[in-house]
């Protein structure tokens, strides 16, 4: 078992090829007093350096609270890490004593949120926010860390940063705070930068902005970027690969272009339908029907089959293969492509193997 | 910050004059001839009894003697009382008694109630956070006057811990009525911080500070202590405004000569000056600590500010 070594720059271990983070077969409920709430159930990824992945769901889908479980910071109890791991350059996290995770948080995997009001801390400036990365994790007083915040902000583009430094949270705007989250999450230039939501509270035009950051941030640093979105126009701009979540699983898997193009997955396929397209304008919208799944009783079989189209009960499925009682496996349907339905091929009209 | 502050104080002289007015009037409607009590037993000649009402402007209607009471402010003078002692010589002898007692019943009502309130809130649920719960709940339902003898029975006489009356022994006076006088706000504080506290920990931000790998007394001291404890501060210095208005009843069952004794006893002999000078005081000290807090909270917390 190597060390970890934090201190090579993220751009150098991008070329060796092994994974930054894998993700295996992570299960997470919340014990709650009327039973568990089953939130992620065998949720597997791997990250590597340069890489964007996105994880595409509703909400419910488990993708904020498997980000949650990566970075530790799940509010236990509740929630309860079940089963599987979390391996961050080799190790495996859920196994390091509690001091060594939180010394990855920040250097190794960092993450900023949706409401970047409310994720501030309303009575520090925001240098001081900023600075405290480099006070916990680097021990640098208070002079070199408000110095290095003002850098940070330069960098994020925060107009006047030296003088505004020493400002308040609420003194802000929306698309100026994201960017602080954003100075004090790449701080010290980590491998992984998770970004929850990182756009939805901030209008379009401010959007893009923050987005093309990150990009050039990610550009720059060659970190890793997992994007938690419902968006699915922000994962179509800036995202490499996609998986796409639903009652706590990833229903589908593979590179952005060929899921947006031709899902493999009723559910995916179920999104793309329900997104204005300007070509055919005036045509009715597709929506999905139904509610998302009460994460307490998950239907039985394949979970998306109550509310699936082209679902097969009873004498109509194939053997093996009844969309209510057989629960479909995530596996691999065309090269590169991962869906976890009975009848993907018919969803790609490809022919079944 | 300044403008604000002077023109809250130059606020409070309108509100000073308001209130010993009606302070004034509500004394003035007092049943009873305050002059004929005087003598007790032995009633006064009604010579003398002529004098002392020409003294005072009794007969006068009230606003000439409402005037005459503010005229005499001007020149410094706070009246006297039926006796000819001085109100300002009363207030010198009774106040610094009423403020030891209230410094030691914040010190207490801070300490005990904050400590208390930071352990539960942190470990919320535990055997400590009902122990809390359950006591706080106690001590607010038993009636101060209850409470005051309670302490008096078990520390003084059976323990012999403190003493029960009088201010002979020093600060050792106030330990039991600055316990007994703090004793509902000690609670308040308590359950106060313990919900601002259990409250904070769950707060986006204080998530933030876990996400960012700082340690986890960091988090807790720095994250959730400091945000948790505004409102907490923020009430406790209106309970000194409030402490100094006075404690009748602790100051009577202790036996401690301080201003809410004065002003009881004087409401009973219708010493209307003593009665308008200190509960003007009162008034003063009330509006004179809200006005402190406010500015406390604009230091707090940064999202306030009054320019």
């Amino acid at each position: 078992m190597t060390n970890l070594d934090l201190t090579k720059p993220t751009a150098e271990l991008a070329d060796q090829g092994t994974p930054l983070l894998e993700v295996d077969d992570l299960h997470v409920e919340f014990r709650t007093r009327s039973g568990p709430v089953h939130a992620v159930n065998g949720v597997s990824y791997s990250l590597a350096a340069r890489e964007t992945l996105a994880i595409l769901g509703e909400s419910g889908s488990g993708k904020s609270v498997s980000a949650q479980a990566i970075m530790g910071i799940l509010e236990t109890p509740p929630a309860v890490i079940t089963g599987g791991g979390i391996w961050f350059q080799g190790r495996n996290m859920l196994e390091m004593p509690a001091e060594e995770q939180r010394k990855i948080r920040g250097p190794g995997i960092s993450m900023i949120f949706q409401d970047a009001l409310s994720s501030l801390n309303p009575v520090y400036s925001v240098g001081f926010q900023i600075g405290e990365m480099f006070r916990a994790h680097r021990g640098m007083g208070k002079k070199e860390a408000r110095k290095r915040a003002v850098e940070l902000m330069d960098r994020v583009r925060i107009p006047a940063a030296a003088r505004r430094v020493d400002d308040y949270p609420h003194q802000f705007s929306g698309g100026m705070r994201q960017r602080v989250m954003i100075a004090m999450a790449i701080a010290l230039d980590p491998r992984i930068l998770i970004a929850d939501e990182p756009t939805t509270a901030l209008d379009v035009t401010v959007q893009a902005q923050v987005m093309d950051l990150l990009k050039d941030l990610q550009e720059e640093t060659g970190m890793g970027l997992i994007l938690i979105t419902h968006d699915l126009g922000v994962v179509n701009e800036v995202a490499d690969n996609v998986a796409v979540m639903y009652a706590g699983e990833i229903v589908e898997r593979g590179t952005v272009d060929d899921v947006f193009t031709r899902p493999a997955h009723p559910y995916t396929d179920g999104l793309m339908s329900s997104v204005p397209q300007v070509e055919s304008k005036g045509g009715r919208l597709q929506p999905i029907v139904g509610q998302p799944p009460n994460l307490a009783r998950i239907p039985s079989g394949c979970p998306f089959h109550p509310r699936c189209s082209r679902r097969r009960l009873g004498a109509e499925a194939a053997p093996g293969r009844e969309c209510s009682t057989d629960v479909p496996p995530l596996r691999l349907v065309v090269p590169g492509r991962e869906a976890a339905c009975h009848y993907s091929e018919e969803v790609l009209g490809v022919p079944a193997q | 910050m300044g403008r604000y502050v002077a023109r809250r104080l130059l606020l409070t002289i309108p509100v000073l004059i308001g209130a010993s007015f009606l302070i004034f009037a509500m004394v003035y409607a007092l049943p009873g001839d305050p002059i004929r009590a005087l003598g007790g037993d032995r009633p006064l000649s009604p010579a003398v009894v002529e004098v002392l009402r020409e003294q005072f402007h009794l007969d006068d209607p009230l606003y000439v003697q409402y005037w005459e009471y503010v005229r005499g402010l001007f020149s410094g003078d706070l009246g006297t009382d039926f006796r000819g002692r001085p109100v300002l010589d009363t207030i010198e002898r009774t106040l610094p008694v009423t403020v030891k007692l209230t410094i030691v019943a914040i010190v207490l009502e801070a300490v005990i109630g904050l400590t208390a309130g930071v352990l539960a809130g942190i470990r919320r649920n535990s055997f400590f956070d009902n122990l809390v719960l359950v006591s706080t709940t106690l001590v607010v339902s038993i009636p101060i006057l209850v409470l005051a003898f309670l302490t008096q029975l078990l520390f003084g006489l059976k323990l012999g811990w403190f003493p029960i009356a009088g201010t002979r022994e020093g600060i050792y006076s106030y330990i039991l009525p600055g316990l007994v006088l703090a004793s509902g706000s000690l609670a308040y504080v308590a359950r106060l911080t313990r919900t601002s506290l259990a409250e904070n920990l769950r707060a986006d931000y204080v998530r933030t500070a876990r996400a960012k790998g700082l340690p986890n007394r960091t988090v807790i001291v720095r994250h959730t202590l400091r945000n948790s404890l505004i409102p907490v501060v923020t009430f406790i210095g209106a309970d000194i405004g409030a402490l100094l208005g006075g404690a009748i009843v602790t100051e009577s069952v202790f036996n401690l000569p301080g201003i809410g004794r004065e002003v009881f006893d004087s409401v009973r002999a219708q010493e209307g000056a003593v009665v308008v000078g200190i509960v003007t005081l009162m008034v003063f000290f009330f509006i004179f600590f809200n006005l402190v807090v406010d500015v406390l909270y604009a230091v707090l917390d940064p999202r306030i500010r009054y320019d």
